[in-house]
Parts: structure tokens; C-alpha cells; sequence
């Protein structure tokens, strides 16, 4: 009788305390759907309710069913033969299980069939989900393929693919990622070619690395453009699975065995254009990976929840001389370490899905355009300015954070942890994909580092800094705020530097810096409002001050020597 | 030819997960330490059922019997599934053996009228009888299968299903209507996200008064007209007193239940180390001296 939302007082908290109801109020249109939906919530109240039912219940089939199922699915994964992927028998239980919850459509809109949940919370049943089993997490949280359809198809495509990926009869794959183009996706080469006489399209190709390839409903960046040779001349593509539509391969991969990994090849498959030609990589695919890099996030600290609670329960069992070995200060350490890791990066996740419901909500606002006044405007073009650099932000932190809460776990597990009999290992090589996938952590901070520069977060951080702390909590606070004047030192000087490879080297060091101090006031805000958390935030802040420094003296060294001599070091 | 489906389930206390203070003083259940729970084999019963409701279209119908608290159980099978449902609750009922129970729910059975199948969970986790259903059917006067795993084939003459004996199964056709007492082993569906957005509003006329607040003053015509609404969008939970399903005051509750509890016993065991006896004529001759000589025997 496990229950993955019930027993993790840290996702209460989080839901509990997320202010949604601006958010909710937009995407509910008012609550002027409950009057045209079954079910639509009626106010705020209502639709929190429905939160925490659905979280209940997908809590309950986490922990439940396929948490119980997730190391055979590890071990046997799906099953590949002439051209044609199977799940493996438990990942269709688990997935049987979650379309049943009616959880294949969470944001999708009611007339869609969706329950039309926000982002946050569809983030948090992304969290249960991977804590159960990461690799499910790779076919559930597909449904952003369905969320982009919903935001540039046309309302045909939208009738034609919605209500069936609501309830889960449809599955999706985004296909980006060519042999040879990955993290530089503006030179695909997959090529989109149009019948003069019918107009239809046609796919023609390779696409490498696809998640869940073998999916019937495909998302696909092509280039429509003949002779152009940059990312204006891609635009984005439906199509379904088919005769020509050849799924050569599956890989053989470090983690997340449960879901395929597909090499396909594109024989003239017929496809439909999704909005606008040469807007697919620069505003489609833009669009699509945030969401996904939400989800990994998500991911991440779902594989780093689990890998935490294996850590801790086998320190309090396992015993050396004559004690736990949790009463030893190298593994409290350890794991104070740990749970404060994991308590940050879901601070920072769910203020990120709070920004991007904001976003979404404004943004859809301001596009319907009835009785649209210049403070939605305001508000909308500040969102998408947070939401742009908190999400990449989000990224690094929660992935990164959970490789080396995995690391740890299996430190910890000593030995045992070495072993395949236990999850520790498990969680380890499913964790290493998260920092890569959806854009490297290095990506990250290039993605993060202009909203950091023209310090996009100073507002809500003003905002932050002016709650009524008082005590302890006022002293911490002092701490971050003599970070974040250094970090406007740093800023200006790199800023000012006008260098554009030092700015490059000092980048990653900058946005770690922001984070610190962003994640900081969060935790601070959040130990205002329940005292548990104060030794927490106070362990963050803490923690904080020597990484702190250390980039900032990097950053303010002017050491510019790697510059000049890396070669002569890399070569040697 | 649409069939209708009754589903009798039962809330229990959750003797599943034990905590320290299960038992009183007194060496009765403590309910109140207990979480109040769906019985698990009910839910199987529930699950075939709503597989019938997939292959066949059926109208699921669910009944309980219990404390208006109870309404509980019927929500949780409206968020499965379920189409209607019925609550059973008077305070004659109460204090109910198998036998006023199965009387009970006989009466209510009669009172919904038509059915073509109704389907119990093998036994409760509170009392494991086993015996409402089979005594439920007796008094319909109807055929039962008892420990069915799967229903194979459902005409409007008969239904075929397969049930567990031990060591393997046995497919058995029976005419309609007929009772089937359903064990554990297939999987029930959790429940939905978009009924329970839509049913967790469905009440029963008993919530809809107490949600009204101020019992000095109940503004009655406020209450009518709320439970009428309910009704209109098919949220309205029925509530059945003992003289609506017009069931007789001496065999129901405790007048009508001739069991007698005598003494609950909380029996904690305490052998440390298993002993093995050979699968042989020897062995067992030794054994059942064994247990003469220390007087368990004889």
C-alpha cells in the first residue's frame, strides 16, 4: 500500500502552497467552462480538489502497481523484431493503468477530451510517475506532442488527433534529432517535398535517437525549403506510422531500458504540414522542447526522490560497528546533502511550471484578443521573459542534482549498491540521460545566460527579498543578499568585458551563481510559511556560501589563460 | 438487449494493515483506529462487472449496506465506473449477522426489480464468512457460482463462467438471473480522472442535509430542490430505510441476527521455529501422537 503522492510531505507542500489560482482562473477561462463541461471546476477551490484527487490516484497506481513492476521492465525492456517494436507486457500494464486514470490527456483543453490540468500539475504526476519507473516517464510525458498539436495544428488536425491521445488510444514521438545533428538541430537535413498536383506532403529520410519512434502519431522536422541550409528554412510535420515509415533499429542503452529508442527511415511518407512553413524549429520545436525540458526536469527529481529514499532506508538498516550507519557523520552528511538537493530543485521546479502556466495563460489570453488590456500584455511578456530563463535553469539544476544524488545513493549502498539486486544501480543509469536529453547542461546555461545578464529574475527577487523575515530567517537572507549584489558585480564585469569567449567560459559559473541565490529566496520563502523547513533553507544557504564564492572569484579572476592555452593542455 | 448488473459491496475497516490499536480493551474492532476501506474482493466483483459493461454494455448497478458514511464506497465505484447506486442505510440494520444482511440485501434487490446477474466479493476482510452471497442467492431463490474468476460468455439465457477450485478451474453455465461471488486475481481498474471530477458531486440525500449546516434550522424546500438537481444530472445517491425496501423488522439488524459474539480474541503468535514433518505414513502417525499426548488432539 504505497502511495506516492500521500507519503512525500515535500509535494503536498508543493501543491499546497503554489499559488495556481491566476493561472487556473485563465485556463479555466473564468470558470466559465464549468458551465459547458461535466466535470470543469467551478472556482479554485473545486479545480485543487481535482488535483489532489487525480494526484491521489496516480500516487496510489505509483507506488501500487508500477513501482512493484519497474526492475523486470529494467531487465527485459521492450522486445525488437522485424522492424516492429512490443512493449514489454508490464510497461502495457502500467500504461493501460494510467490511460484507465485517464492521465493520457492531463492538459489537454475539456472540448478535447483532456482533463485540462496545468502544467504544475501534470509536472508533479511526471515526478511520481519517474520515481516509479524513469523510463515510463519517456511514454507518458509524450504527451507534449499532443499539447503542440493543440497549440499550432489547425482545428481539423486538432479533431483528428486530440480526443484519440486523450484517451490514450494515440501515442507520439517527436522526431528531431538526425545522425548527424543533434544539439545543432537548425541544420536537419530530412527532407519535406510537395506534390505540385495534390499538394500533399511527403517525408524523405533518417532520423536517429527518436523516443518511442514506433509511435503512431510523429512530430517531424523537415526541411520544406529546397537550397536554404539554416533553421528558417525547416518546418514542422504530423505523420503517421505506415508502411514507409521503417523503424531499422532500436538502441541498446545505458538506462531507461523500458521505452525504445528508434532509428527510422522516412521512404516518402505522406504528411501533413502543422502550422506555418519555416516556423518549425524556431517557434514549434522552441515550444516543444521547453515543455520537454520541464518534463526531464521532472524526470530527474522523480529518479532523484527514489534514489534518496533507497539511500535513506538502507542507512537506517544497515549496520556497522554495532550502529546504523546514518548515525555516522560522513553518510548524515551524505544524505542531508541529498534531501536538501532534491527540496531545492523542486522549489525552483515548481516556481518554473508556476511561470509557465502564467505564460500559457497570457499567451492564450492575448491570442484570442477579447477585451485584452495593456496589463495583460505586460504580464504576458514578462512571463514569457521568466519562463525563458528559469526553464533552462530548472533543467540544469534538477538534473544535474540527480546524478549526484544517485552517485551518492549507491556510496552509500557501499558495495551492495554496486550490485544489480538492488535499485540503487538502476537509478544511477537512469538518472545519466536526464542532463543530456533535451538539450545538455551545457546547453542549459547558453539558454539561461541572456535572461541572467539582462537579470530577467530581479523583480521576483526584489519580490522575494521583501517578505516580512524575521530572526534566523532575516540573517539568511542577509547572505543571499550580499550574493546577489555580488552577482551583479559579476554580471557587470563580464557584461562589460565585452568578450564573447569569456563570456562563453564564464557562463555556466554565472547562471550556477543566479541559481543560488534564486533557489535560496524560495527556500526561505517557503520555511516562512512552515517552520519544518527551516533547517532546510538555513543547510541550503549555508552550503551555498563557499560555491558561491568560488564562481564568483572565478568569474572575477580575469583569468583568461584557457583561453589562450586549452589546446596545449588537451593535446599533450 | 441491454443487461443489468447488481454489485453489492461492503465498506470495511482495514485489517490489512494492522496498527497497534486495532483492538480495544474489550476485544472488539476499533473502527475508529482502522481506516474505512472498499473490500478488496468487492472491487474484483466490481471489475467484472464493468468488464461486462465493456463486452456487453451493461448497467452496473451498486448496493451497500451501511452507516450513511458508507456513501463513501459507492463515490469510489461511480469514479470506476458504476452507472447508479444504492445505499442501504437505517438504523434497524444495524448490528447485522450474514443472515439479516442477506435478507436485507434481498429486499433491495427485490426493490431495484429486474437484474440478470449479481455480483458479490467471495468475502469481507472484516468477518471472512463467505457467506452473504451464497445466502443472498437462496433467498432470491436464484442459481449462484461461487469464486468466479472470469465470466467466458453472457447471453439473455445464460451465463458462462469459469471458477477457482483447487488445484485448477471449472467452467460452469448457469440460466439468469444468478449470483456470482467473485475472488481476487483480476485487476481492478483505478479510478478516473474524469468521473471523479464529475462524481465526487453525487450525494446522498442524507450529505446534502448535513452540508445545509445549521441543524436548528433545516430550510427543507432548499434541501428538495438541491436532491432533485442531483437527481436531474444523475448524482443523486438513493438512500433505502428498511420500510422503503419493505424488509421486516424482526429479521433484519440485531433482532434478526442469531449469531452472538461471544469473544473477540487478538491472537498473537508467538512460535519462533517451524518444524517439518515427512510426507509419510510415519511421519503422520508421529505427529497425530504428538498431538494427543499434548492434548490438542482429543
Amino acid at each position: 500500500m504505497a502511495n506516492f503522492f500521500k507519503d512525500n510531505p515535500d509535494l503536498q507542500f508543493s501543491l499546497e502552497h503554489l499559488d495556481l489560482s491566476e493561472a487556473v482562473a485563465l485556463r479555466e477561462d473564468n470558470y466559465r467552462d464549468a458551465e459547458k463541461y461535466e466535470g470543469a471546476p467551478v472556482d479554485f477551490q473545486d479545480a485543487l480538489d481535482n488535483y489532489r484527487r487525480v494526484l491521489d490516484v496516480i500516487g496510489e497506481i505509483c507506488g501500487d502497481r508500477i513501482d512493484p513492476r519497474s526492475r523486470t521492465v529494467d531487465r527485459e525492456g521492450p522486445h525488437f523484431e522485424n522492424n516492429t517494436v512490443t512493449y514489454h507486457p508490464l510497461t502495457q500494464k502500467n500504461l493501460e493503468d494510467l490511460r484507465r486514470a485517464d492521465v493520457m490527456g492531463v492538459m489537454l483543453p475539456h472540448r478535447y477530451g483532456g482533463l485540462n490540468f496545468p502544467v504544475s500539475i501534470y509536472t508533479m504526476l511526471t515526478e511520481m510517475v519517474s520515481r516509479a519507473d524513469a523510463s515510463l516517464q519517456n511514454l507518458f510525458g509524450l504527451q507534449d506532442i499532443a499539447e503542440t498539436i493543440c497549440e499550432f495544428g489547425n482545428e481539423e488536425q486538432r479533431q483528428q488527433y486530440l480526443p484519440r491521445f486523450a484517451t490514450g488510444e494515440f501515442d507520439g514521438s517527436m522526431d528531431l534529432t538526425e545522425p548527424d545533428f543533434g544539439s545543432d538541430l537548425q541544420s536537419v537535413r530530412l527532407r519535406a517535398w510537395q506534390d505540385e498536383k495534390t499538394g500533399q506532403w511527403y517525408l524523405n529520410g533518417m532520423k536517429r535517437f527518436i523516443t518511442n519512434g514506433c509511435a503512431k502519431v510523429h512530430l517531424v522536422l523537415a526541411r520544406s525549403e529546397e537550397g536554404t541550409s539554416d533553421g528558417r528554412g525547416l518546418s514542422m510535420f504530423i505523420c503517421e506510422a505506415g508502411p514507409k515509415l521503417v523503424v531499422r533499429r532500436i538502441e541498446d542503452k545505458l538506462g531507461i531500458h523500458g521505452v525504445a529508442t528508434c532509428e527510422l527511415q522516412y521512404n516518402d511518407v505522406p504528411a501533413q504540414l502543422c502550422g506555418k512553413r519555416r516556423f518549425g524549429l524556431i517557434k514549434y520545436v522552441m515550444s516543444l522542447m521547453n515543455g520537454a525540458r520541464v518534463a526531464i526536469s521532472a524526470q530527474a527529481l522523480g529518479i532523484a526522490e527514489a534514489a534518496y529514499r533507497e539511500a535513506r532506508k538502507y542507512a537506517s538498516e544497515r549496520e556497522q560497528f554495532k550502529k546504523s550507519i546514518d548515525r555516522f557523520p560522513a553518510i548524515y552528511d551524505m544524505l542531508s546533502s541529498m534531501k536538501v538537493k532534491i527540496t531545492a530543485a523542486r522549489a525552483l521546479l515548481y516556481e518554473t511550471t508556476r511561470a509557465v502556466d502564467l505564460r500559457n495563460g497570457y499567451n492564450h489570453l492575448v491570442e484570442r484578443g477579447e477585451n485584452v488590456t495593456p496589463e495583460d500584455r505586460a504580464a504576458q511578456k514578462y512571463y514569457n521573459r521568466v519562463a525563458a530563463v528559469l526553464t533552462p535553469m530548472c533543467k540544469a539544476l534538477a538534473t544535474e542534482t540527480a546524478n549526484q544524488v544517485a552517485y551518492d545513493s549507491i556510496q552509500i549502498h557501499g558495495g551492495t549498491g554496486f550490485m544489480r539486486d538492488f535499485n540503487a544501480e538502476r537509478y544511477y543509469r537512469d538518472a545519466r540521460i536526464t542532463n543530456i536529453y533535451e538539450g545538455t547542461t551545457q546547453l542549459q546555461v547558453v539558454a539561461a545566460i541572456g535572461g541572467v545578464l539582462q537579470r530577467d529574475n530581479d523583480k521576483r527577487l526584489a519580490e522575494l527579498m521583501a517578505l516580512p523575515f524575521t530572526g534566523k530567517l532575516l540573517r539568511l537572507k542577509e547572505v543571499i543578499a550580499g550574493h546577489h549584489a555580488r552577482l551583479l558585480d559579476a554580471v557587470k564585469f563580464v557584461s562589460e568585458k565585452k568578450d564573447p569567449e569569456y563570456h562563453d567560459l564564464m557562463a555556466r559559473s554565472l547562471v550556477e551563481m543566479e541559481t543560488y541565490v534564486f533557489v535560496g529566496m524560495l527556500l526561505l520563502r517557503d520555511a516562512l510559511k512552515c517552520d519544518k523547513r527551516l533547517p532546510i533553507a538555513e543547510r541550503y544557504v549555508l552550503d551555498s556560501v563557499p560555491e558561491f564564492q568560488k564562481r564568483y572569484m572565478r568569474v572575477m579572476s580575469n583569468d583568461t589563460v584557457l583561453i589562450d592555452n586549452h589546446r596545449d593542455i588537451i593535446d599533450y | 438487449m441491454s443487461y443489468t448488473v447488481l454489485v453489492f459491496v461492503k465498506q470495511v475497516p482495514d485489517t490489512q494493515n494492522i496498527t497497534g490499536d486495532a483492538m480495544t480493551p474489550e476485544g472488539t474492532v476499533n473502527r475508529a483506529a482502522l481506516p474505512a476501506i472498499f473490500n478488496p474482493e468487492d472491487l474484483n466483483a466490481l471489475e467484472l462487472a464493468l468488464q461486462l459493461k465493456d463486452r456487453y454494455g451493461v448497467r452496473v448497478v451498486v448496493g451497500t449496506m451501511g452507516p450513511p458514511s458508507a456513501a463513501e464506497v459507492l463515490r469510489n465505484s461511480l469514479f470506476r465506473g458504476a452507472d447508479e447506486c444504492v445505499l442501504l442505510t437505517d438504523r434497524a440494520f444495524a448490528g447485522a449477522d450474514t443472515l439479516a444482511t442477506s435478507y436485507a440485501l434481498s429486499c433491495c434487490a427485490k426493490k431495484i426489480g429486474k437484474f440478470d446477474l449479481i455480483l458479490c466479493g467471495r468475502q469481507a476482510i472484516d468477518g471472512d464468512t463467505a457467506q452473504v452471497g451464497p445466502q443472498l442467492a437462496e433467498k432470491l431463490h436464484i442459481p449462484q457460482i461461487c469464486y468466479v474468476e472470469e465470466v467466458l460468455e453472457l447471453t439473455p439465457e445464460k451465463v458462462v463462467a469459469r471458477r477457482a477450485i483447487e488445484g485448477g478451474y471449472e467452467v460452469l453455465e448457469s440460466p439468469l438471473p444468478a449470483l456470482m461471488t467473485v475472488v481476487e486475481g483480476n485487476d481492478p481498474r483505478p479510478m478516473a480522472g474524469h468521473r471523479i471530477m464529475k462524481y465526487k458531486r453525487a450525494k446522498t440525500p442524507s450529505e446534502v442535509l448535513k452540508a445545509q449546516g445549521d441543524s436548528n434550522y433545516v430550510d427543507s424546500e432548499a434541501v428538495a430542490s438541491v436532491v432533485e438537481d442531483l437527481r436531474g444530472k444523475g448524482l443523486l445517491i438513493e438512500e433505502w430505510t428498511a420500510e422503503y425496501v419493505g424488509a421486516d423488522k424482526s429479521r433484519i439488524g440485531l433482532a434478526g441476527s442469531p449469531t452472538k459474539v461471544k469473544n473477540i480474541m487478538s491472537v498473537v503468535l508467538t512460535a519462533s521455529e517451524a518444524k517439518a514433518v515427512e510426507p509419510t505414513d510415519a511421519g503422520i502417525t508421529g505427529l497425530i501422537h504428538e498431538l494427543i499426548s499434548d492434548h490438542t488432539l482429543g
